[in-house]
């Protein structure tokens, strides 16, 4: 018989083992009757030589090896028959540890989902991407490059260790019936989908044949556009769709759900058949280039051998590959700056959970406490101190199961709430689901914290004498568990403290950033992505008007104050950073200092609001042809010629390609990387360039990344239906998109800290709440063990007033250990916070001077209960009762 | 007559499933078998032996069927699993090794006194 059946099969056993025994007995009487005993003597010799039937029974039932789970079954009812006859304490408990646990394991599943899960392909941990890096280019600045299209294909046509595939991403105008619209699209290589292991939800892949130049123009849809723009027509296979002026077929449709790069399309496109000029030189780099390990092959081979191809170009195209090398990563999501949020509020809710914790803790020590006697008892009729140790656990156990469970149903229902509140959109969000690893994470979780607080108590509880604890009654035996108490409130209080003062500190934090001047005029002001006509783009001539005509329309459109088009605009919404040098000797790229480069109409720096200091703003007569010049800010102004005045002199900019310029002006500094993140920001200085005199060369590239900013008189939302009107252009084809305004922009630059402050906000409310209760039940239990004592006092004539001001003398005792604790937990837990959290001062006394007078307050309020009911004990009965 | 010795530590498993091993038996057997052929001179509480049976059951050493006695009554017949014969071979010649060696060693002590 297995152990199992052993185990279920329990009243059979006991049955046969009653029958065994009863043979036994009656063999042995009936031979002593042979041999001439009387029955009932016959009998009594048989029992004496057994030894005691119950006693045998007990031993067999020891061998039988399942005696643990028998005990563990017999403690499990015991634990749940508790639990009934206190249903106070164990709501407060279940509740309390359900808080705490549900709230970890929300923040577990979106970590589970967002940094632990792998991407969301078949054998993902195959994949790997390919990124460019140069000694020019600074990798800690930017990250690492993406590949030139050329060296891309070489690498797909010559590595045997990886599979590859290009990805590049792009845009157009999709018109034809109804309203034009802009799409994304990604241009890529036929392999993607193969090397993703992604079969798509109808029709083809691309095809080798696809991916040449001039072959018939096809493309894949996205699910979503599929649904959005084509209603989900069944028989979309082989219709077509016209992107920026070309018709394509429509070959097949990508799977629901499927993203690249943690994105969905709108549409698919060969890279092959894209003729761009970018795309065939080694001098740009705008293709994510990832790949799949051939069986059996490592990273190390395929770096190896990536480096090889590498150097081999790098030899034969000196002029765009020296000094070029490629590295090999395994393909992770890209998260950005969330990860450290992430990690820093499952900290924070580590926080809370222990404070629950603790406070279970000692409410299951007051209980201990008391049962005391019961334990005694349990010793003295011959359980063993593991035996007891192991029914306390079990009870925390249980605890912390019952607690779990109820945690696991709330993060249930909290985790999409969570998710959707997310500031901007969370990376990866489809990722964030309960899981098995969540499940187990919760059951580790409450599992441990159920041993965690059911550890002292146990171990408590055989420690005493067991002799005194039954001469005493129970009743006076206090020392050893003050303390412990005692130490259970202070470290519940310094958790408390550095939850509330990291909240401070983040409250400060926000009010500070959100007062800074921005360096602009933020209000009444639209921004929006324009996509010109596709037919224009063909001709330089031809996209020089058409933004001529862009700009003139949208003066013209009722409330419409200023406008001016501009590539990349403030709080994050781009960049284009350059090396600059104040003479004509440049140092080598990785030695010139770095400047945000910004193409602008002349009213630019009007729409935005933002102040000259110095010279002349860009005007209408900097055109082609005329003095090259730019207007640089404050930054740039100090850092490239210092005390002299800016005006007049030059600037070199090898990248650009042109130059030198001269300045003209110089205006004030904008907080480009957000209100929080501009001062640690590390490119800063900044100048702005006529668009006008950009060169041909550059021209559709760079019409392919305006925006139009436009400072109205009304509501900017307001006047965007006539704006977009205005601007559809003569084949109705042009679109804006991507419209937001700079108010909600710069307000959105602080989201981050807006949201950390909420949620610590919260954590440092409840943590707040959990050791009021805490200290509240702590001191209740402890007046109520010394209510005869204080009788007594009373008797002796100790005036109510003053065993109150005993009873908070020594909850303030337990508050100034807890707050100086905690004091250095929030010192360690600032600097945390300035480390991951931008804009963050360095430690300031005006948040633990703000924060910690609230919790002695709150600790104190929980303490005048128990003391008020302390100095009202009636001596009589208090003394009776001993 | 002699006083009866405690069993050694260990050697009661050992005896059981000798016993056992020529034939099933049920416990009250079992017990009598021992006391017979241990001519009185070893003392086996019967109390100690069911544990020890139920022990050596769940070991898997030993397998237990309810059966008919001669008698006409049901009672839980232990016969030797082939687990238990391996294990009544190994420990039956390792105690060999022991009493001869210890045997060995009392006539050498007897040797040096002469």
């Amino acid at each position: 018989m297995n152990w199992w059946q052993r185990l279920f099969r329990r009243d059979k056993m006991e049955e046969q083992l009653e029958k065994e025994m009863r043979f036994h007995l009656e063999q042995h009487a009936n031979e002593l009757i042979v041999a001439g005993a009387s029955p009932g003597e016959a009998r009594r010799r048989a029992r004496m030589a057994l030894g005691g039937p119950e006693r045998v029974k007990e031993e067999c039932r020891d061998a039988r090896g399942t005696r643990w789970l028998e005990d563990f079954w017999q403690d499990f009812r015991y634990a749940m028959r508790m639990l009934r006859q206190h249903p106070g304490f164990a709501g407060v408990a279940i509740s309390t540890l359900a808080l705490g646990v549900g709230a970890s394991t929300v923040m577990f599943t979106v970590v589970n989902g967002v940094l632990l899960r792998p991407l969301p392909y078949p054998e993902a941990d195959q994949l790997v991407a390919v990124n460019g890096h140069t000694g020019i280019w600074n990798a800690q600045l930017f990250g690492e490059q993406n590949v030139a299209n050329p060296d891309f294909l070489d690498f797909e046509r010559e590595s045997h260790s990886l599979t590859l595939g290009g990805v590049l991403f792009n845009g157009g105008t999709a018109s034809g019936a109804g309203e034009p619209e802009y799409v994304n699209s990604d241009e890529i290589s036929p392999n993607v989908f193969s090397v993703l292991r992604v079969a798509l939800a109808k029709g083809r892949t691309f095809l080798a044949e696809d991916d040449k130049p001039g072959a018939a123009p096809v493309m894949i849809l996205g699910y979503s556009f599929w649904q959005r723009h084509f209603g989900g027509k069944a028989g979309i296979l082989g219709s077509s769709l016209v992107l920026d002026g070309k018709s394509y077929t429509i070959v097949g449709v990508a799977p629901a759900g499927f993203r690249l790069y943690d994105s969905e399309p709108d549409v698919y496109t060969p890279l092959g058949q894209d003729t761009a000029g970018y795309l065939r030189t080694r001098g740009a780099h705008p293709v994510h280039v990832l790949g799949r390990l051939g069986p059996g092959r490592t990273l190390a081979e395929a770096q190896a051998e990536l480096s090889l191809a590498g150097n081999r170009l790098a030899a034969q195209y000196n002029d765009t590959n020296r000094d070029r090398s490629f590295v090999v990563h395994p393909l992770r999501p890209d998260v950005g700056d969330v990860r450290s949020t992430l990690w820093l509020l499952l900290g924070a809710v580590g926080l809370l959970l222990l404070i629950a914790c603790t406070n279970i803790a000692s409410l299951l020590l007051a209980r201990a406490v008391s049962r005391e006697r019961e334990l005694a008892m349990r010793m003295a009729l011959g359980a063993g101190r593991g035996r007891l140790v192991r029914q306390c656990l079990t009870e925390s156990a249980v605890l912390g199961l019952a607690g779990g469970a109820l945690g696991v149903g709330l993060a249930a229902l909290g985790f999409q709430p969570f998710v959707a509140f997310w500031p901007g959109s969370l990376p990866r969000a489809e990722e964030v689901h309960l899981d098995w690893r969540v499940l187990l994470f919760a059951l580790t979780v409450s599992l441990a914290s159920g041993l965690l607080f059911g550890l002292a108590p146990a171990l408590r509880a055989p420690a005493c004498e067991l002799e005194q604890v039954l001469r005493a009654g129970g009743r006076s035996v206090v020392g050893s568990s003050r303390r412990l108490h005692s130490s259970f409130v202070v470290s519940e209080l310094a958790l408390a403290v550095v939850l509330l003062v990291s909240a401070g500190m983040l409250g400060r934090t926000l009010l500070r950033l959100s007062s800074l001047n921005p360096g602009m005029n933020t209000r009444n002001v639209l921004v929006a992505r324009m996509a010109l006509s596709p037919d224009v783009l063909a001709d330089t001539g031809r996209i020089r008007a058409a933004w001529q005509d862009v700009l003139e329309r949208a003066r013209r459109v009722p409330g419409v104050e200023l406008v001016a088009i501009v590539d990349t605009f403030p709080m994050r919404q781009g960049f284009n950073a350059l090396g600059y040098w104040p003479t004509a000797d440049v140092p080598p790229e990785n030695k010139q200092p770095q400047a945000l480069a910004t193409s602008v109409s002349p009213d630019y720096l009007k729409v935005m609001g933002i102040p000259l200091r110095q010279g002349r703003l860009l005007n209408e007569q900097d055109r082609m042809g005329s003095e090259l010049v730019i207007v640089i800010d404050e930054v740039l102004a100090q850092q490239a010629f210092g005390q002299e005045s800016a005006v007049g002199k030059q600037l070199w900019m090898p990248d650009t390609g042109y130059g030198p310029f001269v300045v003209v002006g110089v205006v004030g500094h904008v907080r480009h990387w957000g209100l929080a993140g501009d001062d640690q920001a590390q490119v800063r200085a900044q100048f702005y360039y006529p668009f006008a005199q950009l060169p041909d060369r550059l021209l559709r590239r760079w019409s392919e990344l305006m925006s139009i900013v436009v400072r109205t008189e009304v509501r900017p939302l307001s006047a965007l239906q006539s704006l977009r009107q205005e601007l559809r252009g003569a084949a109705g084809d042009q679109v804006l998109y991507e419209v937001h305004t700079m108010e909600q922009l710069t307000s959105d630059s602080l989201a981050r800290q807006r949201f950390l402050l909420l949620l610590f906000g919260v954590f440092a409310g409840l943590a707040l709440l959990l050791a009021s209760i805490g200290i509240y039940g702590v001191l209740a239990y402890l007046t109520g063990q010394r209510a005869p004592e204080i009788g007594i006092r009373i008797a002796l004539g100790a005036s109510p007033g003053g065993v109150m001001r005993m009873v908070l003398r020594e909850s303030l005792g337990m508050i100034v250990v807890g707050v100086l604790l905690g004091t250095a937990g929030a010192w360690a837990a600032g600097r945390v916070l300035k480390q991951l959290v931008e804009g963050m001062q360095p430690m300031e006394i005006s948040s633990f001077a703000t924060m910690i007078p609230v919790l002695v307050f709150a600790a104190l309020l929980a303490s005048f209960l128990p003391a008020r009911h302390a100095s009202r004990v009636d001596p009589v009965i208090a003394l009776r009762q001993e | 007559m002699q006083p009866k010795s405690d069993l050694p530590q260990g050697t009661l498993d050992l005896l059981l499933l000798k016993v056992v091993a020529l034939r099933p038996l049920h416990g009250y057997a079992i017990a009598q078998r021992l006391e017979q052929v241990s001519r009185h001179v070893v003392q086996v509480p019967q109390g100690s032996l069911y544990p020890a049976l139920h022990r050596l059951e769940n070991r898997g050493l030993l397998a237990a069927d309810w059966k008919q006695t001669e008698t006409g009554r049901e009672a839980k017949f232990y016969r030797l699993t082939g687990k238990g014969r391996a294990q009544l071979e190994a420990e039956a010649a390792s105690w060999e090794r022991l009493t001869e060696a210890v045997a060995l060693i009392l006539k050498l002590s007897e040797g040096g006194a002469e």
